[in-house]
């Protein structure tokens, strides 16, 4: 069994539909564990149960069902306050899990809180695609999916084939998971990883931790991979603990590190910092390359790159050090949590001083909405996960994509900087 | 609300790895009605908004590979549909937009080699009896679709099946 691959391991085990013996390519129906919705798709599933009638027949309960205010958090109109009046009341009514403006993004909520591994997370949020790094078995699904999931308790899925990935040597400062995750887009290009399970293995995993891995499957839907699963070892483990309190569970074991023939290597210790340049996230590069490009505003946040580790990673770089006149860094932890503990450490004192602007959590920038997005002709790094033309503000700005540590780089310099150089 | 097996609808040729962020911006997302999605179509990527508004309806997309890139938003195939966008024929389509497409009654086909056979205005007929698709240059076949999925498709998608269960349930 175990040289299954780890999707087809947790598919087999949600399957509802007779056999639980499924291979690559079978349409299965499931009982996700937990059901994800945040702001937008929430109301446009709202929306589907409203025309449909499906509404007196849903059930919260059933799938865990959780809706997060992340988008719009908090409404920069009074048309979308009124729309998020429509969401508490509807979370209220139905008994849904709620977590309510400045809570964070609801990925980063997940992982903090809900999901563990072998479970099937099924979100109404292309990014659900992050806990594969939990050894969830996480994607994205539509807003009239979610609303047939609360009246159904089940979705159809296909049984995805592999991309297996090797990881090579050890990953050291200041790369992180968001070089090896532009890396591997510079090799599947959008679309090289469509309908697949991308499944990390070998030593390399030994100098990748969670934080890493989060940032690495939350970023391969850019290749168009349907979830992205690290397997459960010993740095999971001890993060499980650490994190969450959570003790190992017999299960996992089904769970371990696979060994099979790799699609893809990934040498780290070859590996230098990546950007990826406009307009599409596996448009990337050496930062080497495009060093010295000037810079209008710097983001640090995203569902891909604002969790602790990387604020902290920020602040490592900007420590006694001031963002370049005439250049604005936005910062945007993911969470509450991530937030409180920023403080509690000194953290955002560090990048306070620097001359950050520090926003609540939320999905802020990166969803081109508020909070910072960017005017005609501006060039942007950020931390994010899209820099498709208009992404983040106007069609006419220029988007790169990059680490923490290089974005905070960056707006020390006001030019786009290898972190190695600061 | 079932799906035709014939169509026919007027060529808008488009580029491998359309977005959905292209299709429908994020700022429009709090917005639920489809005919105000619909008004917003492209609007970051202007050099196709404006073919799209020129050309006659009913519309058919022919793209390259990749189509429906990135975020779930399931406004980019209602605004699509609502606009006048009968089906979207491509090289291969990300999946979320796929089963979007499919649970909203827009059709959405991979087929290859389609982009060297059509232009802008052309006029072509889609077939899903035959599996094929007829253009002035010639016919091409569409790959096969599984049966569950083409099941789903002519049925309306997944919104007419709640539609029916939510009409059972409320009855007994």
């Amino acid at each position: 069994m175990a040289d299954e691959s780890l999707a087809v391991e947790i598919m087999s085990s949600h399957v509802t539909n007779g056999t639980k013996d499924v291979g690559p390519g079978d349409i299965v129906v499931v009982k996700p564990d937990i059901l994800l919705m945040n702001d937008v798709t929430a109301l446009l599933a709202i929306r589907v149960l409203e025309e449909t009638g499906a509404e007196d027949i849903i059930d919260c309960k059933r799938n865990n069902t959780i809706i997060v205010l992340d988008h719009y958090s908090p409404p920069p109109t009074a048309r979308i306050a009124s729309s998020y009046r429509r969401l508490r009341a509807f979370a209220r009514k139905h008994g849904c899990l709620f977590k309510d403006v400045g809570e964070g993004i609801m990925h980063q909520i997940a992982v903090e809180e809900l999901v563990e591994p072998g479970q099937l997370a099924l979100g109404a949020d292309s990014h659900t695609i992050t806990y594969g790094a939990l050894t969830v078995f996480s994607t994205g699904i539509g807003s009239t999916e979610a609303a047939y999931i609360l009246a159904t308790g089940e979705l159809w899925l296909k049984v995805p084939h592999t991309i297996n990935v090797e990881l090579k040597g050890t990953l050291e400062w200041p790369l992180t998971g968001k070089d090896v995750v532009l890396y591997i887009l510079g090799q599947t290009g959008g679309d090289g990883a469509v309908y697949a399970s991308v499944e990390f293995m070998g030593d390399g995993l030994k100098s990748i931790q969670v934080s890493d891995r989060l940032t690495i499957s939350n970023m391969m839907v850019e290749g168009g991979a349907k979830t992205a699963l690290f397997p459960v070892d010993d740095i999971l483990l001890d993060w499980l603990m650490r994190e969450r309190g959570i003790d190992p569970r017999p299960a996992w074991k089904r769970l371990s590190p696979r060994k099979a023939e790799p699609d893809l290597y990934v040498d780290l210790g070859r590996l230098e910092p990546m950007i990826a340049l406009p307009a599409a996230p596996y448009n990337v590069a050496p930062v080497r390359e495009v060093e010295g490009v000037e810079v209008d505003q710097v983001f640090i946040g995203s569902c891909t790159n604002a969790r602790y580790e990387d604020l902290a990673e920020a602040a490592r770089i900007l420590k006694g050090k001031k963002v370049k006149d005439g250049v604005r860094l936005i910062v945007t932890p993911a969470s509450r949590r991530i937030y409180h503990k920023a403080i509690e450490t000194g953290i955002m004192e560090v990048l306070h001083s620097a001359g950050a602007v520090i926003t609540p959590p939320g999905c802020g920038a990166c969803f081109g909405s508020h909070m910072g997005v960017v005017g005609d002709d501006e060039v942007m790094v950020s931390t994010s996960n899209r820099n498709f033309p208009g992404r983040m503000g106007s069609p006419k700005a220029k988007i790169y994509l990059a680490s923490p540590q290089t974005a905070a780089a960056t707006a020390i310099t006001g030019r786009i900087t290898d972190p190695r150089d600061i | 609300m079932n799906v035709d097996r014939v169509l026919e609808g007027y060529v808008v040729k488009l580029g491998d790895n359309v977005s959905t962020d292209d299709i429908i911006a994020g700022r429009y997302l709090h917005i639920t009605d489809p005919e105000e999605l619909a008004s917003h179509l492209f609007e970051n990527r202007p050099e196709i908004r404006e073919r799209l508004l020129k050309a006659k309806k009913p519309v058919i997309l022919v793209a390259g590979r990749g189509f429906g890139y990135g975020s779930s938003r399931e406004h980019a195939p209602i605004a699509l549909k609502t606009y006048g966008v009968k089906a979207v024929l491509a090289e291969s389509f990300h999946r979320i937009f796929y089963r979007n497409s499919v649970n909203n009654g827009l059709l959405v086909i991979e087929v290859k080699g389609m982009a060297d056979l059509v232009d802008d205005g052309d006029k072509i007929r889609v077939d899903l009896r035959a599996g094929i698709v007829e253009t002035p240059r010639g016919t091409i076949r569409i790959g096969k679709i599984p049966d569950y999925v083409i099941n789903l498709i002519l049925s309306g998608g997944l919104k007419e099946k709640l539609r029916s269960i939510a009409s059972q349930k409320s009855h007994t």
